[in-house]
């Protein structure tokens, strides 16, 4: 099984790299990236099954100690993550191919082999059992994600990727300071480690630790206060880079904070992670409905829900990170979709502005339907996977009797809708805008692109439809993080 | 030895803090590099007192500094250095589009935050510069 967790990392570099060697031959190169991102979901998911067979597995690279090399784990959390980041990643990168002829797609010599870069960083992330390369995994996914943001140059893309550039420069540098602190006070970045040292530290200590890594983190993952580079950046990247950050790129902040915080026991934090989450629910909810563009107002609302799974992470008790894990999973598909969809719209009338939209719903039925799933699942309506994400967090909360980030969840859920109804009635609903011009793709573009959006929306309907086996496994990861022997056991065996 | 290390990580903290916070591209690139240096020089003072360089067969193990922190450190390095060229980049190609090298504002927050919203109202992030 070794061989397939290592499998996922590489694939998806070796494709970057003949990739980027076959810039002029557009169909073989991506024919190259398909098969790279294809054999790393695949061998994710065999991943999966072998976990849930057979428990985690931990690979040694190069057969050294867990003190001194790198270890990559396939626990629980990280096997049930894998495959759908992966997924949404293989299914973005269909739709860019479909995309690719529009003025709006992302320059694909660029676009293809890069997000390989980023898949490959993605899979360390998830994968890696020390502190160390955690912080190069994120490198890799940050630098990749700084070139697919900025490299058609145009001055707006310019000016918010220095934003985004500076700011998550500024956690990066923190969390170096971080994995330094860590190791003068336990001489060990290795988290299976971390995990039996970190407790026995002093207060202080333990808690400064704690503190700093949910700032570093916070930044990667966009919690109020540190979330302003986000709605600022992400909607002027191409539709296809958008929805791979919206549905990745903060999810792996919240990933590895989970990770982080439940492994070393963070408990005392709660309060705190508590106060941040409600904040950052109501703000990014509040902000979506100012906004004045689909993609804008998307953006806000990954603000918005990245609090739902700080809600789950804070109440530090198995219900809630098991509520925060299924949240993680229900909500990365959807979110890309929701880009996705917002890329179509693009595609269909020349902009995503509210107030020069209207009518698609009678134009273009397919497209509201597709909008219509994924919108009603973020903002938490039965029978979609929104739904029964927010209840397991919900329902953690009541059980933890923490009745006011309760009720402040639930507004924030009613904002939600409130601004999807904002996008519908402005882009599906009244007259077609005047002076709408329609992105000139071929019939077998769309159909791709569309094709891609059909699958993402069927992927959502899944996790849907296997909500109870998914939380079941949630509540195993979570047992296992917030134990953290089972975790070490493997890590040492 | 150890004191003077972490002196010098507060310092070329507070420095790269202090330069960040400027307008100017070039001053928060400076600034970078020197927390960039700040984070590798805290990485070593967490490897704990000097000793000899940790080689096999050349130094008794016991009289060796710790080799994983500088490890890490190497790999920072390469990290922060490879940023560091790719923010000069962005900063050339802002200055080739504005002029200068200075931090813009969001038009689309000035637009959504002012009282009466502009009738023209495209959201001007979106436009493509030609």
């Amino acid at each position: 099984m070794n061989w397939l967790v290592t499998a996922t990392l590489i694939a998806p570099l070796v494709a970057a790299a003949a990739g980027l060697g076959l810039a002029d031959h557009a169909r073989l190169r991506d024919t190259f990236t398909i098969a790279g991102l294809g054999t790393a979901t695949a061998g994710s998911f065999g991943i999966l099954i072998e976990v849930i067979r057979n428990g985690s597995v931990a690979v040694r690279l190069g057969d050294w100690a867990p003190e001194l090399g790198i270890v990559l784990v396939a626990d629980q959390f990280a096997a049930m993550v894998l495959p759908v980041a992966l997924s949404i990643i293989l299914v973005v990168e269909l739709f860019a191919i479909g995309q690719r002829r529009t003025a709006w797609g992302a320059n694909p010599e660029l676009a293809g082999p890069l997000l390989g870069v980023l898949t490959s960083g993605v899979s360390l992330a998830i994968l890696t059992g020390d502190l160390f390369t955690l912080f190069v995994a994120f490198e890799l996914i940050l630098v990749s994600s700084y070139v697919l943001l900025t490299h058609q140059g145009q001055r707006a893309q310019v000016r918010s990727g220095m934003t985004y550039v500076v700011m998550n420069l500024f956690a990066s540098t923190l969390f170096l300071l971080g994995v330094a602190f860590v190791y003068s006070a336990t001489g060990t970045v290795n988290l299976a480690l971390l995990a039996e040292r970190i407790p026995e530290l002093s207060q202080g200590a333990r808690l400064g630790i704690g503190a700093w890594f949910f700032v570093v983190f916070g930044t990667k993952a966009a919690m109020f206060p540190l979330f302003s580079w986000l709605p600022d950046s992400y909607p002027t990247a191409p539709t296809t880079i958008t929805a791979v950050f919206a549905g990745l790129l903060t999810k792996i902040g919240i990933y590895a904070m989970i990770r982080f915080h439940t492994l070393t026991g963070m408990d005392d934090l709660g309060p705190v992670v508590l106060i941040v989450a409600g904040i950052t629910m109501v703000v990014g909810a509040l902000g979506a409905l100012a906004q004045n563009d689909v993609k804008r107002i998307l953006s806000f609302h990954v603000v918005s829900q990245i609090g739902y799974m700080l809600m789950g992470l804070g109440l530090f008790s198995a219900a809630g990170t098991a509520g925060a894990i299924l949240f993680l999973i229900h909500h990365m598909p959807v979110k890309t979709v929701l880009f996705l969809v917002g890329g179509l719209i693009e595609n269909h009338q020349g902009t995503s502005a509210l107030d020069r939209s209207g009518g698609l719903a009678v134009r273009r039925p397919i497209l509201a339907a597709l909008f219509a799933i994924p919108a009603l699942s973020l903002a938490g309506l039965p029978p979609f996977s929104g739904f029964t994400a927010k209840f397991a967090v919900i329902a953690a909360g009541i059980e933890a009797n923490s009745a006011a980030v309760v009720t402040v969840a639930l507004v924030a859920g009613a904002l939600t809708l409130l601004s999807m109804a904002k996008i519908w009635i402005g882009v599906f609903w009244g007259d077609a805008a005047e002076g709408v011009s329609a992105k000139s793709t071929t019939r077998a573009n769309r159909r791709l692109m569309y094709g891609a959006t059909g699958i993402a929306v069927a992927g959502t309907l899944a996790i849907s439809t296997l909500a109870g086996p998914i939380f079941e496994l949630a509540q195993e990861a979570a047992d296992n993080l917030r134990n953290h022997q089972a975790y070490v056991d493997v890590v040492q065996r | 030895m150890s004191l003077a290390l972490v002196l010098a990580v507060g310092a070329l903290t507070g420095v790269g803090i202090f330069l960040i916070t400027a307008r100017s591209l070039s001053r928060i690139i400076l600034g970078f590099s020197l927390l960039g240096h700040a984070a590798v020089l805290g990485l070593v003072a967490a490897g704990g007192s000097a000793g000899e360089a940790p080689l096999a067969n050349i130094a008794s193990v016991d009289a060796m500094s710790n080799p994983l922190p500088q490890a890490l450190a190497l790999t920072a390095i390469v990290i922060s250095f490879g940023l560091a060229l790719f923010l000069l980049a962005l900063a050339r190609r802002q200055q080739l589009l504005t002029g200068d090298d200075l931090v813009e504002d969001d038009l689309e927050d000035k637009r959504i935050g002012s009282p009466q919203p502009a009738s023209a109202s495209s959201a001007p992030g979106m436009e493509p510069t030609s």
